[in-house]
């Protein structure tokens, strides 16, 4: 009997649906065609919801999602019919904030669909260092955003002398220019 | 597939800009050549590597090929300083998944950085090196993985942590020489360190039961602060709880006082995992579970919508088994009806209906009219199946709760919602006596108005049924009538039918029906014409000769003893001739799979083939023609039954053989069909030496060899035996196929004119108990079991000794006897500790068999069962006893 709780994907999808990063941690969804209808299942049933304030959640094929909505981002975290329901949302907390926190130092203040994109790279370390293969790893938001922001800067000082937020400073001039290249 | 967004490029431009906008493969890995410039650009770099990973995450996929070249350019950023490019490249290699002469690359880049004095890349070399790496090199990294557990950056530890428990799916014996370090880890002040130790010190030692129960044990004390943690530590807790409950049933429940602090712990995650935790546990008494639903209830008023969902969820499945120790939620559970989260809404009403008491039904249906007008056909549905079993349970409330359905089925809904009602109207109705008036006129209001053939169909059915044995039937012709009128032509047809069904048990009724029919005569479609003909005929309509009363009802209201399968096989096969269609010798066996056969059709005509032409027999009835087709055969009688295929070679040998057992009152008869793969040689004088020295009841009576067996042109061979008859003799064979082979000229297709006289060895065939019963399934297994009555009732015990799960043993019983399992009873719910299985069959000499299961297991897994049998026949219920007695 597997004990340990486990997430089965995170997914951030933009406000008409479209993946904007996907992670699956089992093989429930083995295709992107099985990926894909999964994730337009889950947008059609919380699509009409008020997710801003608080994390909602939902039954979904057999599956608990929660779910939070950020401006135009749609976050969610999907975990077995028997999953502890505030694990979940602990890591859905997790994910969005640190997501928010990042994107607000690093780009013009807004949390929307085109920062999340042009700082693709951020969220991907994000969700990295958030599952590991289904396993929760970090749920902190400060925790995972300090250390994605702390690894996306030059190795130029020491780290520990630099605030997170100077680092985040210094991320998003380094990333900005990089991808409007 | 790589540009989501392309497609919409009319719309407003800044909401559809995408840095990404256009992207394609091929482009983005050409770009890729800048990680093998001499002078690396890290951003330049980083910013391909986005675009390769973005490319991967919108479902693009890379050939081996790509995937290679790709892989190889990335390892040669190692050569950067960049910590953020280093980050990407760790990232990209995890997607990339590279194979093992790849990994090798890559292995000294990685374990430079597992050394690293940047923390960064230390916790971040292990987790890249360990998904990517095999068995062999692990043993290469242990070492540096072990001090990476107890490294004092929490970051490293966990990363060496969770990466220890993927490990130890593939290589359990190392990871398992890491206890120590792990169990230091425990102690750790990190709060996700302490999470990830314990999660893999369990995985660790979850096969050796006194090493969890200890470990649980010091950990309750209070050691344990991560919330995370706290929550595995409770699954583990209720774990060894429920492993400990079979020994000592007696006084306190081991750790229970732990669960119960848990509840008062500040994180909500903990509280709820011990709560459900203690509703969980085997046998919890009410006492135990009060503090828990407690807990639960104040989380019913929580302004968190995650919060408030788990709660009701954990209390709807307490409901289901203790209604009683919920009810002192029911006024929270009330104010979440109009609940936003609609999935809470609906929790929280099932719940309702399970704990209300009958003087709340009324109430709880207004507050519920209101609701469901506001939610998805998905919720409607689980209120309507909840509403009936609530009806089930206060009988004398049907009235309101049978309004509140044809209330329900007035408003708008899809098909399944529709059948939902209509399901849970009838189940009262046939429940319910004092239902059936108010039920019945309901449906049919609902006819008047239903867009669904299926289910109009359906409920005409059902009111020929019910209609003619209520006080008034008449009130319900009009109804009926106006289907005639109104609808298409399955409809009408079946309309037909109920009225005819009324015209057949309520005398007075007779004339207007007779009326009614005659108008139907002239009805545009033609099954709506001849169905009224025909029972105009029947009842006497026309003033021709009316049938008995017994057998116009048996026409009318008896169900068709066999499988419509069967039926329209045996009815395709019909030449028409002389003799007429007889329904008696349609086969009423369920055959479960198609026969083998199938799998091999005569691609030539079988030359030379004594037996008919007619090449593979796919029905049992075709046996029976092909069998009584062979004159030493044709005096055997009427074929009982023929068993599916059994294959007596493996598969891809030279000479495939399989075999058929047909069954005979007094013999038995093998059919081994036999094909010849080889190309090059025919065989001639086919036969099957049986030995028959472990089957002392049989005698062989016949052998009929097969003339010639070119390549791949099926023929078949037979032997026959006598058996005692009514005895079910059961016995083993042994086979040796035995020919004549003659090689064959390729270019002419023509055989030498000598042979070689030749023996192959067959696999045993064995005739077992089962090859005596017929599969033959019940509608409705207590009827029928009733009306067998207990005259020829056997019953006794079983055990069954150890066996892995209850499913098991249920096959084994089944597959043992042979028979059909009745109303799915032959699928055993998950876990559950008992199971009861219904058979039904008929035994050899046409005697019906009902046979009721019940099954436990205990803690040792040690299968015990009941078995009781009814018959028409007291020596077969002995004998279906003896079958299991001795299989």
């Amino acid at each position: 009997m597997e004990l340990c709780p486990s997430v089965k994907n995170v997914l951030l999808l933009d406000s008409e649906g479209n993946r904007v990063a996907a992670k699956y941690y089992c093989d429930d969804w083995p295709t992107n065609s099985a990926k894909e209808a999964f994730e337009k299942a889950v947008f059609t049933k919380t699509q009409k919801t008020n997710a801003r304030t608080e994390a909602e959640i939902a039954m979904i094929e057999n599956n608990v999602v929660v779910y939070k909505f950020v401006q135009s981002l749609h976050f969610f975290v999907t975990g077995g019919e028997d999953e502890n329901e505030l694990i979940l949302a602990t890591v859905l907390q997790g994910f969005c904030d640190a997501v928010g926190l990042l994107l607000s130092t690093c780009s013009r203040g807004h949390v929307d669909r085109r920062e999340a994109l042009e700082n693709l790279d951020l969220i991907l370390m994000c969700l990295d260092e958030i599952v590991d293969g289904g396993i929760i790893l970090e749920t902190d938001p400060n925790v995972i955003a300090g250390k994605v922001a702390s690894q996306s800067v030059d190795a130029g000082g020491p780290l520990s002398e630099q605030t997170i937020s100077q680092a985040l400073a210094t991320a998003r001039e380094h990333l900005t220019r990089s991808l409007l290249n | 597939m790589a540009q989501p967004f392309v497609k919409k490029d009319d719309d407003d431009e800044e909401a559809e800009y995408s840095p990404f906008l256009g992207i394609e493969k091929g482009a983005v890995l050409q770009e890729a050549r800048v990680f093998n410039d001499p002078q690396l650009d890290p951003r330049r770099c980083s910013q391909v590597i986005t675009k390769l990973l973005y490319l991967l995450n919108q479902g693009e996929t890379f050939t081996k090929v790509e995937a290679t070249e790709v892989f190889f350019a990335v390892t040669k950023l190692f050569q950067s300083r960049d910590i953020g490019l280093r980050r990407m490249v760790y990232l990209m290699i995890k997607e990339l998944s590279p194979c093992a002469d790849e990994v090798i690359i890559v292995t000294s880049s990685l374990m430079k950085d597992m050394n690293s004095k940047t923390d960064m890349y230390r916790a971040n070399a292990i987790r890249v090196l360990c998904r990517i790496t095999d068995g062999t090199l692990l043993t290469q990294i242990e070492r540096y993985l072990k001090q990476a557990i107890v490294d004092k950056n929490p970051v490293v530890a966990s990363a060496a942590l969770v990466s220890g428990i993927h490990i130890l799916q593939t290589n359990p014996e190392i990871v398992k020489r890491w206890s120590n370090e792990v169990q230091e880890a425990v102690q750790s002040r990190a709060a996700l360190v302490q999470f990830h130790a314990l999660a893999l010190l369990h995985q660790i030692r979850q096969n050796d039961r006194l090493a969890v129960s200890k470990l649980v044990t010091s950990l309750t004390r209070g050691s344990v602060r991560s919330p995370l943690a706290q929550c595995l530590l409770i699954r583990y807790t209720s774990q060894v709880i429920h492993e400990s409950a079979s020994n000592s049933q007696t006084g306190e429940r081991p750790f229970f006082d732990y669960l119960e602090s848990c509840l008062r712990h500040k994180a909500e995650m903990v509280i709820l995992e011990a709560a459900r935790a203690i509703t969980e546990l085997n046998g919890v008494t009410s006492r135990e579970l009060t503090p828990a639903i407690t807990v639960l209830q104040l989380f019913l008023s929580s302004s968190k919508p995650v919060l408030r969902f788990a709660a009701i969820r954990t209390l709807n499945k307490v409901a289901m088994t203790h209604p009683m120790a919920v009810t002192n939620c029911n006024i929270d559970m009330e104010s979440l009806i109009s609940d936003q989260n609609r999935s809470i809404a609906t929790l929280a009403i099932t719940t309702l209906l399970k704990t209300g008491n009958e003087s709340s039904v009324d109430r709880l249906m207004k507050q519920i009219t209101n609701f469901m007008s506001d939610i998805a056909d998905e919720f409607k549905i689980v209120v309507v199946e909840a509403i009936r079993s609530l009806c089930l349970k206060f009988p004398l409330k049907y009235r309101s709760l049978m309004n509140f359905l044809s209330n329900i089925l007035r408003e708008e809904g899809g098909f399944e919602y529709k059948k939902a009602i209509i399901d849970s109207i009838v189940i009262l109705i046939r429940d319910i006596p004092e239902a059936k008036e108010s039920g019945l006129l309901h449906l049919c209001e609902f006819i008047e108005d239903c867009e669904f053939t299926y289910l109009s169909t359906q409920i005409l059915h059902f009111l020929g049924i019910e209609g003619p044995k209520t006080s008034d039937p008449s009130k319900y012709i009009r109804y009926i009538y106006n289907r005639v009128h109104l609808e298409n032509a399955t409809v009408r047809a079946s309309a037909v039918s109920t009225m005819a069904k009324f015209g057949a048990k309520v005398e007075s009724l007779k004339p207007r029906i007779f009326v009614l029919l005659r108008r139907c005569l002239l009805d545009s479609d033609d099954e709506v014409r001849d169905r009224a003909t025909l029972y105009l005929n029947t009842l006497g309509g026309h003033g021709s000769e009316v049938e008995t009363d017994e057998n116009m009802n048996e026409f009318l209201f008896g169900s068709l003893e066999v499988p419509l399968v069967n039926l329209e096989t045996s009815l395709k096969n019909y030449e028409p001739s002389d003799e007429s269609f007889d329904i008696n010798s349609v086969p009423k066996e369920i055959k479960s799979q198609p026969l083998a056969e199938k799998k091999a059709p005569g691609k030539k005509p079988a030359t030379g083939l004594a037996a008919p032409p007619s090449g593979p027999a796919t029905t049992v009835d075709a046996y029976e023609r092909l069998l009584s087709s062979i004159a030493e055969f044709s005096s055997f009688g009427k074929l009982f039954k023929s068993s599916a295929p059994v294959e007596l070679t493996e598969a891809g040998t030279e000479y495939t053989v399989n075999v058929v057992k047909h069954i005979f009152d007094r013999h038995v008869v093998f059919q081994y069909n036999c094909t010849n793969t080889i190309p090059e040689v025919l065989l001639e004088n086919v036969a099957v030496i049986v030995d028959s020295s472990d089957a002392e009841e049989f005698s062989e009576v016949a052998s009929k060899p097969l003339p010639s067996l070119p390549y791949d042109s099926p023929g078949q061979t037979f032997v026959a035996f006598e058996k005692p008859d009514g005895v079910t003799a059961i016995g083993k064979f042994s086979n040796i196929l035995k020919f004549i082979v003659k090689e064959v000229d390729p270019s002419t297709g023509e055989a030498e004119e000598d042979g070689v006289e030749d023996e192959y060895q067959l696999e045993d065939l064995e005739v077992v108990a089962a090859d005596y019963i017929l599969k033959v399934g019940v509608s409705n297994f207590r009827n029928a079991w009733e009306s067998m009555g207990a005259d020829y009732e056997r019953v006794d015990e079983y055990g069954l000794g150890p066996r892995e799960n209850l499913t098991e043993a249920v096959n084994a019983v089944i597959n043992l006897l042979g028979m059909q399992p009745c109303e799915g009873t032959e699928v055993v719910p998950s876990n559950s500790r008992s199971h009861s299985c219904l058979l039904s069959g008929v035994y050899i000499g046409n005697v019906k068999v009902l046979v009721r299961l019940s099954f436990g297991i205990d803690g040792q897994r040690d299968v015990a069962m009941k078995l009781a049998v009814r018959s028409e026949d007291e020596s077969v219920s002995d004998a279906i006893h003896e079958i299991v007695a001795s299989g």
